[in-house]
């Protein structure tokens, strides 16, 4: 009997250790785990190292676990939007290391840490400060960097749908990173707005399937 | 008259390409979507993985799931689809899109774009897709207003500000001026009316010619 269904998000980030690395999904205001982000903050781990395309926003969700002080190294492609607050205040203080990559390679090194694969060389950045240190090959005449996969011990993600399998559906421009960041992190938790019955979802429809899913738990959000 | 930024954004969305898949960039390049011939039918992607955008949703119709890439509500156009981003950068990595309309703080001579960082230190950086649509989309042109507040010239013989990418910006379009990036160097198209060839060099760091069938830069009211 598979059934990743949790009671509560005390049970979902049960476990999650000190300086693990987190894969927190979503784009701007759509597909984060805020519930999640503010479930690590009551478990307690720190030292985190956070995966995400936004530094967060407000005081809630990441920005809640950023402002606990939790999260030692940010790396992202857009810390600075509007409503940055706490990020801004933890980088001009010095209290937040951050690691600045293109949005499509942090996408695809996590694809890369997904696919079992080794990296891959990528024409973006050449040329600019963010290739800087990396190895340079040139391939059939353009000039590539070589870019590492980026696993993730734990992906925090946001659904709309989901069975007790952990198959996933998601709504409109909420999908943005996490089928990625489902697939690329140890233990992967998923908090969802509605749990349905096992065949229930088209199975053309199901976006992540279940094998890449650990704990599902229902909030409203 | 050198145009508004409305009418830079209407006069880029006259030379898109009926069926063109096409990124528009946060900012200025936005407003190109406002401007699109009815004639043609041209698919906007969005980096957060939209193929289709459509107009912003009415009051009270917008849905929190679906944002653009500047994180504003949108709506769907019928056809449109959704993807995930790894796929939605796969479209701009792997020469998908046919074209990428983007804003800038600077543009070389030699086609450099500079439109990620001022390197100012109260403000940290972020690059987002820059670099990604940059190097990925089949052209690059840039829409940028041909000065700064302040007078100084934002078309450069080598970009000041740190690169986005190197050589790949093909057309930009300002409010003085349209302007090909050439082997020769920077072809000026198109001239606003009221505005000498003369002035617009002086405006220019970088050294201008001016095309063989030189022609007015005109906007209509929008």
């Amino acid at each position: 009997m598979i059934d990743k269904r949790v009671k509560n998000l005390t049970e979902a980030v049960a476990g999650i250790k000190d300086g693990s690395v987190v894969l927190c999904a979503g784009f701007g205001g759509a597909g984060l785990p805020d519930a999640l982000c503010e479930a690590v903050v009551e478990q307690g781990a720190r030292d985190l190292t956070v995966v995400a395309n936004n530094a967060g926003t407000g005081r809630t969700g990441l920005a809640a676990l950023m402002a606990a002080g939790r999260v030692r190294k940010i790396i992202c492609s857009f810390p600075r939007s509007s409503g940055s607050v706490v990020f801004e205040e933890l980088y001009a203080a010095g209290k937040i290391e951050l690691e600045l990559l293109p949005q499509g390679t942090l996408s695809e090194r996590m694809r890369c840490a997904a696919a079992g694969l080794g990296g891959y060389y990528s024409p973006v950045s050449v040329g600019t400060r963010l290739a800087e240190g990396k190895e340079h090959r040139e391939i059939d005449g353009r000039m590539y960097v070589f870019e590492k996969p980026l696993r993730g011990d734990v992906a925090l993600l946001a659904a709309d749908r989901a069975d007790r399998w952990g198959n996933l559906t998601y709504r409109k421009s909420a999908r943005n990173f996490n089928p990625t960041m489902a697939m690329a992190a140890d233990l992967a938790i998923v908090q969802v707005r509605h749990l349905v019955e096992l065949g229930e979802l088209d199975p053309e429809r199901i976006v992540t399937p279940g094998i890449f899913i650990d704990r599902v738990v229902q909030v409203a959000f | 008259m050198p145009l508004k930024r409305r009418q830079i954004a209407w006069r880029a969305a006259q030379d898109l390409k009926d069926g063109a898949y096409v990124n528009l960039g946060i900012g200025l390049p936005t407003l190109v979507s406002d401007f699109i011939p009815a004639d043609r039918e041209i698919v906007l992607h969005s980096e957060n993985g939209i193929l289709g955008v459509g107009p912003a949703p009415g009051a009270n119709e917008a849905d929190p799931d679906l944002i653009n890439a500047g994180k504003q509500p949108i709506t769907l156009v019928t056809g449109g689809s959704y993807v995930h981003h790894t796929d939605s950068f796969l479209m701009i990595r792997g020469g998908h899109l046919d074209l990428a309309l983007l804003g800038a703080f600077e543009v070389a001579e030699n086609g450099d774009l500079a439109n990620w960082t001022t390197d100012d230190p109260g403000f940290p950086p972020g690059v987002g897709g820059a670099m990604d649509l940059a190097a990925g989309a089949k052209e690059i042109r840039v829409l940028l207003e041909h000065t700064t507040k302040a007078g100084a010239p934002r078309l450069r013989k080598r970009c000041e500000y740190p690169l986005t990418a190197a050589g790949v910006v093909k057309r930009i379009y300002t409010d003085l001026a349209v302007i090909d990036v050439t082997r020769e160097g920077l072809v000026v198209r198109e001239l606003a009316e009221d505005i000498s060839f003369d002035q617009l060099q002086a405006k220019t760091e970088a050294a201008l010619r001016p095309a063989p069938d030189l022609r007015p830069l005109r906007g209509p009211a929008v």
